[in-house]
């Protein structure tokens, strides 16, 4: 039942990775996020190095966008240019974001980084998710029904070098999408995440992106920056473990499929209430982590490595 | 096992047989195998060392693992959270070690003897590499070092035994456990009389990944940018397949 994995230098039991997989390929189905932000850290839990479960999930999230752009590429869901701008802004950033994940290996303080970053992440879009779908379940109870605007204009769309995005009938800033990218880019780099549930609410309000083209933009803006880490984290850091990565892809596939269609009979708001509770439970639990007192206040590392 | 103790004994015999070199050397030793293979179950191996002396003495057996440099961290609280703060670089930490003795060794050996011949998990020579570098607060990194080996059996704390068959031929076990680093390891065995080493023989032992994990690890290491594009290559066909196959449904 155990598989060695060779990068991890590890022994694990399969069967556990299939069911991890799967699980997380569930939510991910079931919520339309990627799922990295559940994966990286349940395999830190499992005992897999936190660099090598950042640059093993890049090779999973890569899988999970290349099966999901291809369901919204059929329905006509993606914005090709603002994918390639997202993407070339994303290029940028995660090789900026190798370099910092470097840096940090080399100062020891890589597995800090990568936990407090999911902690502020997950504690913040859970939080802000739970109080937002609250609302709107309340809202519905108390009825009611508001106008909103496509979006709103602000200081953003004073920005140079605009560009016209058809698809998603937009005009606005280059710079936007481009920085956009870059954030998620420096992100996925460091904490081995698609960022789809971070680009997700960024193109939503930044972008203003009308919401049936953004998960498959996003998707495609995921596929790129995914394989672009794969490859640096393989190059850099060899932390990429394809035997892990193919368990974790095979469970992720099925259960997305099956996350897929069971989602289609819940409700929106009760959907996006239960992922805040999960996401808030992640990240609560890694906090847990980084406040309680360690058995052993001394650690080992070979030289040069985190 | 069974094969380790027939290679034992088929040595021992010729080793009896060769009495008369015996007689030019003191100690004359050998290991039952001299490849340890990590193969994809590897969960551990038992290294049987044997020899004869040329009269009673006492045997003492290290087996030290390849030294590697390594970091020890030391945590503090910063802002109430758990962080790295001081380390410390010890310029090589043996990666395994491991005593068997045939008596307790301070009863062997005197301690100067000990720290000289780095014989026991208290006598390793571990230093920072450079003496400038040197504080105060060593003894509590390399006590830290020596922790956390021994955790994953790596420094074993209490030496194991020596055991003589009669007065010349004796035999220990050592055992190497899962997590053992791969490379040239090496056994020195000791024949002390009266707190003095007469002879020490040196016998390599190598240990090395073997099969499709080794290859793959390798493969990562050496051709890095090529395994970057293999596993890009492998997620995508995945992705797509699954795609494909679900389209069907």
């Amino acid at each position: 039942m155990h598989v060695y994995l060779p990068i991890a230098e590890l022994s694990v039991n399969w069967f556990a990775l299939l069911v991890i997989g799967s699980g997380v390929g569930f939510l991910s189905g079931l919520f339309g996020v990627g799922g990295g932000f559940l994966m990286t850290p349940l395999l830190i839990f499992l005992g897999v190095p936190a660099p090598v479960a950042v640059g093993t999930g890049a090779a999973q999230i890569l899988a999970s966008s290349v099966s999901g752009v291809l369901a919204h590429w059929r329905r006509q869901n993606v914005d090709v240019q603002m994918g390639i701008a997202l993407t070339v802004g994303g290029f940028l950033g995660s090789a900026l974001g190798i370099w910092i994940f470097t840096l940090l290996r080399q100062a020891g303080q890589v597995d800090l980084v990568i936990r407090l970053c999911f902690v502020f992440f997950l504690g913040g879009v859970g939080g802000l998710m739970l109080v937002e779908s609250a609302r709107t379940w309340l809202r519905r109870t108390t009825s009611g029904v508001r106008t909103r605007k496509l979006h709103e204009h602000n200081w953003l769309h004073g920005l140079p070098f605009k560009l016209r995005f058809r698809r998603s009938k937009l005009y606005i800033s280059a710079l936007l999408p481009l920085t956009v990218g870059f954030v998620i880019g420096i992100l996925t780099a460091i904490m081995g995440v698609g960022g789809g549930f971070i680009l997700v609410p960024a193109m939503i309000y930044i972008l203003g992106m009308p919401t049936q083209m953004v998960v498959g933009t996003s998707l495609f803006q995921t596929l790129f920056v995914a394989a672009n880490v794969t490859i640096l984290q393989s190059i850099t850091n060899q932390t990429v473990d394809v035997m892990l990565a193919l368990l974790l892809i095979v469970g992720g596939v099925v259960g997305a499929q099956l996350g897929t269609r069971f989602g289609a009979r819940l409700r929106g708001e009760q959907l996006r209430i239960l992922l805040a509770v999960l996401v808030l439970a992640v990240g609560l639990r890694l906090a847990f982590d980084l406040f309680t007192t360690p058995d052993d206040f001394y650690s080992l590392a070979p030289e040069g490595h985190g | 096992m069974k094969a380790a103790r027939v290679t034992a004994l088929a040595a021992v015999a010729m080793l009896l047989s060769l009495g008369t070199a015996l007689r030019a050397q003191p100690l004359v030793a050998d290991l039952s195998q001299h490849l340890v293979a990590i193969t994809a179950g590897f969960t551990g191996a038992d290294i049987v060392m044997f020899g004869a002396t040329d009269g009673p003495g006492d045997v003492v057996v290290v087996v030290t693992g390849p030294p590697k440099p390594t970091i020890v961290r030391r945590k503090g609280r910063l802002a109430g959270i758990w962080v790295n703060r001081e380390s410390m670089l010890f310029a090589d930490a043996p990666t395994f070690y491991g005593v068997a003795a045939s008596k307790p060794i301070n009863e062997i050996l005197a301690h100067n003897q000990l720290d000289r011949h780095q014989i026991g998990v208290d006598h390793i020579r571990l230093l920072p590499p450079n003496p400038e570098a040197r504080r105060d607060d060593i003894p509590e990194f390399r006590e830290a070092l020596v922790r956390a080996r021994q955790r994953d059996g790596l420094y074993g704390g209490e030496p194991g035994k020596v055991t003589f068959l009669g007065e010349r031929l004796f035999r220990a076990r050592m055992a190497l456990p899962a997590k053992v680093t791969t490379g040239a390891y090496r056994v020195q065995m000791y024949l002390v009389r009266d707190g003095q080493v007469v002879t020490v023989q040196t016998t390599p032992l190598l240990v090395s990944k073997i099969g499709f994990g080794a290859d793959v690890f390798d493969f990562a290491h050496k051709d890095s940018a090529f395994y970057g594009l293999v596993a890009i290559f492998l997620a995508a066909a995945a992705g797509w397949t699954a795609a494909a196959a679900f389209r069907r449904l």
